[in-house]
């Protein structure tokens, strides 16, 4: 029975020696560069109207209608425990498949500018520093070569870890309510 | 083609099956047609079993199997059906469910607690068959005894085996059939003696296509089973297999004809026959011999009247036995009446129809805005236009969601069952009277009303109707009647169950609730009121239950549960005339009435059904809200929250703010506001899971202008003020 399925299955072989590295979208937030990876990216938006979501912490922006969804949109900044990102013309929405409770959800983040899709090589990426970066360590997946200059390239798995974020959401509620 | 999926298809079907054979069993007993439902119960048992074979579940194809034969007797006019053979024959249904289910939570071996109760159905069923198992068998081979005197077309072939002739069809694999299990499912009815594989249809390796079946296999075959099962193991290949099943003892002329008849090449095939045992060497000369003579072996037979039905002839030559022709004719019956019903009804996966709904969705959204730019330019045959899209755009909408309503009498029919079980349990005569199955309401709904209903009808049938000596010293009927009903109600359905028991006792409610305070003595209550208190958290425990007349057990758990899905609920009471509960939900879960109200600048939608007025909050008011939260709403004191502190809006409120009256469950509040916006019709979009802990909000919308707008849970929005208060109280202390 199973040997028919896998028949089925089979898929032509990668081919082989295309990608040694891997792409990376890079941007500004605070004056400072960022990178992604760029498998996780959807899309790219304007930053344009959004409904605040009351009783929220402040990383939480609010929500944006994306095409009839319902998006939400965090503040990096916020989360990174630096003060809110003031919005100007170059403010864009970069949305973001990630994967939480077995489901893959949406997740916009607010960045001052979007700078351009570059490769950097495996060798070229350093591991994460202990310390010194000013951000949660966790939140790095490596340090990228781009020019002599690093690029802290973000693991977005904790980043924008929804199981998290939700805590914390949680806990601002229980918060207001006691206030 | 995966088989996996074939596999949901089987479980889906095989409970849809057993459905269909509970309810022919429980329509026997009133059915002026029992032969029919005993048809319609063979022939659910049957294709569960063939299904079952072709998965190699044999657990469920032997179990079946017992089923089927004591079916197949009854079917015969040997056995007659009564109540004990429907009790049993229910059971069995249900054992055949647990062994299903168990399958599809991946356990193979079913535990020994199940298997037992199974082999004490199987003995049961056996009784059933008892002695008379002995007559029926041999009945099946006479007429090959017959025609071995009559002796035509040159003698008989010297085996008492079946020759089964099997040329599976090139779809066979694409449709998810395995050709092996077909011949592990031969190997359960009698024993394969011999057995050889023709490759002829085998193209060269590089034009094989890997999904194609060119199988053909030559079969010698010795069982008890008559024609009719074996031909049944291959029904599900039958139309895209050539297959021919000859009888033991058949003509050599049959076999002539079946080589003349296949593709592969005469000799080749007379080799494999000889090969697989049917036919001895001297047996295959004889026949090519008389095939070289002209097929004159047949041609009498076909000749002498040519306008008698095929069928019939087939019969008179022995080629098929009778019982074959019928089973055959059955069959296209069957078939016929199964694409009738076919063309009605397309089963499409609900993720693609709630994807359809959703992209209306969006699509009444994107409309909307776009009428809201046209109306604000000066273009008229533009305003016009895009007034009629908008109209298109509701029809569509209004249709989509009908897609996705199905009919109640589903659900209903369940009930059935319960009453049946239950009353026995009970000791007492229960009729289920149904009307208004054909209600349609949304499919989430009907998902979720199966548990309060359940919970309803049982307490309707323990506590309301009385046993038959007290109905009889009422001078009513013995037999209770419980009535199950539906019907639609400007824009919501409506669902009663009623009956036509004791009804409650209004004193007796009104003490114990005096007793729980529940309420004060004082208080003057409507016998409506009266009721509605059965339905309060806290008015019923077990022990009440058998010391009241009326209902109780967990009467407050069916409330919540139609509260979940925005339902009401009311009761109707006669003392000693019954009691009916009506049920009154909405049509669609996807969509509410919504009431807008702005806060700061963002805009908030409030689940119309729950707002009760509007007033505005009047400057002396306002004034004096700024020490305590209440008002005062004629001579009732109405304690309010200020969604702007709540919501943490910066900025100053504006010269006028507005109260919305709102009522949960009995609990009257305010929610002061900026604006009023006015009502909508709000296509509820879930917030997801980031907001999993947030209270408050429910859900969002997407407003006319694109814009996002949240749905406020107003029961949690009011606990929360509760709890802050409670907790400043504390904090003082």
């Amino acid at each position: 029975m199973n040997a028919l399925v896998s028949v089925e299955k089979k898929l032509p072989a990668p081919v082989a020696g295309v990608v040694e590295g891997r792409q990376f979208l890079t941007f500004t937030l605070g004056g400072e560069m960022f990178a992604i990876e760029i498998l996780n990216i959807k899309e790219i938006i304007e930053y344009g109207s959004l409904t605040t979501v009351p009783m929220m912490p402040e990383f939480v922006r609010g929500v944006i209608n994306l095409r009839g969804r319902v998006v939400p949109v965090i503040d990096l900044s916020v989360r990174f425990g630096r003060k809110a990102t003031e919005t100007t013309k170059r403010t864009c929405n970069v949305i973001i498949e990630v994967q939480a409770e077995g489901e893959t959800v949406d997740i916009g983040i607010v960045v001052d500018a979007v700078s351009e899709v570059l490769e950097i090589p495996t060798a070229e990426i350093e591991p994460a520093p202990s310390f010194g970066a000013k951000i949660r360590a966790d939140f790095i997946s490596g340090m990228g070569k781009v020019n002599g200059e690093f690029v802290i390239i973000l693991g977005l798995n904790k980043v924008l870890s929804v199981e998290e974020m939700a805590m914390l959401a949680g806990v601002g509620t229980g918060e207001a309510s006691a206030g | 083609m995966n088989l996996d999926n074939a596999l949901q298809t089987f479980f889906v079907e095989s409970h849809e099956l057993l459905q269909a054979m509970e309810d022919a069993l429980l329509d026997i007993e009133h059915s002026d047609d029992p032969v029919e439902s005993v048809n319609a119960i063979f022939r659910a048992a049957h294709t569960i079993k063939g299904s079952a074979g072709l998965f190699g579940l044999d657990g469920i194809v032997a179990f079946t199997h017992v089923m089927e034969s004591v079916l197949d007797k009854v079917r015969g006019n040997d056995l007659a059906i009564d109540d004990g053979m429907v009790a049993l024959l229910l059971s069995c249904g249900d054992h055949i469910k647990v062994l299903l289910n168990s399958l599809v939570d991946g356990q193979e071996q079913s535990d020994p607690a199940v298997f037992a109760e199974g082999a004490v159905l199987i003995e049961r069923l056996s009784k059933y068959l008892g002695a008379s198992e002995n007559q029926i068998e041999p009945a099946t081979l006479p007429q090959q005894h017959e025609t071995r005197v009559e002796a035509m077309g040159g003698g008989f072939v010297e085996t008492d085996n079946w020759h089964i002739s099997l040329h599976f069809g090139r779809s066979v694999l694409r449709n998810g059939m395995d050709p092996l299990s077909f011949l592990r499912y031969l190997g359960t009815m009698g024993r394969i003696v011999g057995i050889s594989t023709l490759l002829d249809a085998i193209p060269p390796a590089a034009e094989m296509d890997h999904e194609s079946c060119y199988l053909s296999f030559e079969i010698n075959f010795q069982s008890d089973a008559d024609k009719a099962a074996i031909e049944g193991a291959f029904e599900f290949v039958r139309d895209d297999c050539v297959i021919h099943i000859l009888p033991p003892r058949s003509r050599i002329a049959d076999f002539l004809e079946l080589i003349q008849n296949l593709p592969e090449e005469d000799m080749r095939l007379g080799d494999m026959l000889v090969r697989c045992g049917t036919l001895t060497q001297k047996e295959l000369e004889e026949a090519l011999a008389l095939q070289s003579a002209g097929a004159s072996g047949n041609a009498p037979e076909s000749g002498e009247e040519p306008k008698r039905p095929i069928g019939e002839i087939v019969v008179e030559a022995g080629m098929v036995q009778a019982p074959v022709v019928e089973a055959a004719l059955e069959k296209q019956k069957h078939i016929k009446e199964a694409k009738g019903q076919e063309n009605r009804v397309i089963r499409v996966d609900a993720e693609k129809l709630d994807n359809l709904i959703n992209l209306v969705g969006e699509l009444v959204i994107a409309g909307a805005s776009a009428s809201l730019l046209s109306h604000r330019s000066v273009d008229v045959p533009l305003q016009e236009a895009t007034s009629n899209i908008s109209r298109l755009v509701e029809e569509i909408r209004d249709s989509a969601l009908q897609l996705r309503m199905v009919q109640i009498g589903e659900t209903f029919r369940r009930f059935n069952r319960v009453v049946r079980d239950v009353s026995r349990e009970l000791g007492k005569d229960i009729e289920l009277l149904i009307s208004g199955a054909e209600t349609e309401l949304d499919k989430t709904v009907v998902e979720k009303i199966g548990d309060p209903l359940m919970h309803l009808v049982r307490n309707a049938m323990d506590h309301g109707i009385e046993s038959a000596e007290l109905r009889q010293s009422r001078g009513k009927p013995a037999k209770g009647t419980l009535r199950l009903n539906a019907y639609h109600e400007s824009g919501s359905i409506v669902i009663e169950v009623g009956d036509d028991g004791g009804g409650l006792n209004r004193e007796r409610i009104l003490k114990k609730a005096i007793d729980k305070g529940l309420v004060s003595p004082t208080q003057n209550l409507s016998d409506q009121e009266i009721y509605m208190l059965i339905f309060e958290a806290g008015f019923s425990t077990a022990e009440q239950v058998s010391n009241l007349s009326g209902r109780g057990v967990g009467m407050d758990v069916v409330r919540r549960n139609i509260e979940a899905l925005r339902g009401t609920c009311e009761l109707d009471s006669q003392e000693g005339q019954g009691s009916t509960v009506r049920i009154r939900l909405p049509l669609t879960l996807a969509i509410i009435d919504g009431f807008q109200i702005g806060v700061g600048s963002a805009s908030y939608v409030v689940p119309l059904d729950m707002v009760k007025e509007c007033l505005e909050l009047s400057s002396e008011e306002r004034q004096k809200a700024k020490d305590h939260h209440y008002i005062n709403l004629r001579g009732e004191v109405l304690p309010f929250v200020r969604l702007r502190e709540r919501f943490s809006e910066k900025g100053q409120a504006g010269p006028r703010e507005n109260v919305v009256v709102v009522q949960y469950g009995g609990q009257k509040a305010g929610l002061v506001v900026d604006e009023l916006m006015g009502e909508l019709q709000a296509v509820i979009k879930p917030l997801g899971c980031l907001f999993g802990n947030l209270k408050g909000v429910s859900g969002s919308t997407i407003l006319g202008n694109g814009e996002v707008a949240l749905i406020l849970d107003v029961p949690s929005l009011i606990q929360q003020a509760v709890n802050a208060d409670t907790q400043m109280a504390l904090s003082q202390a």
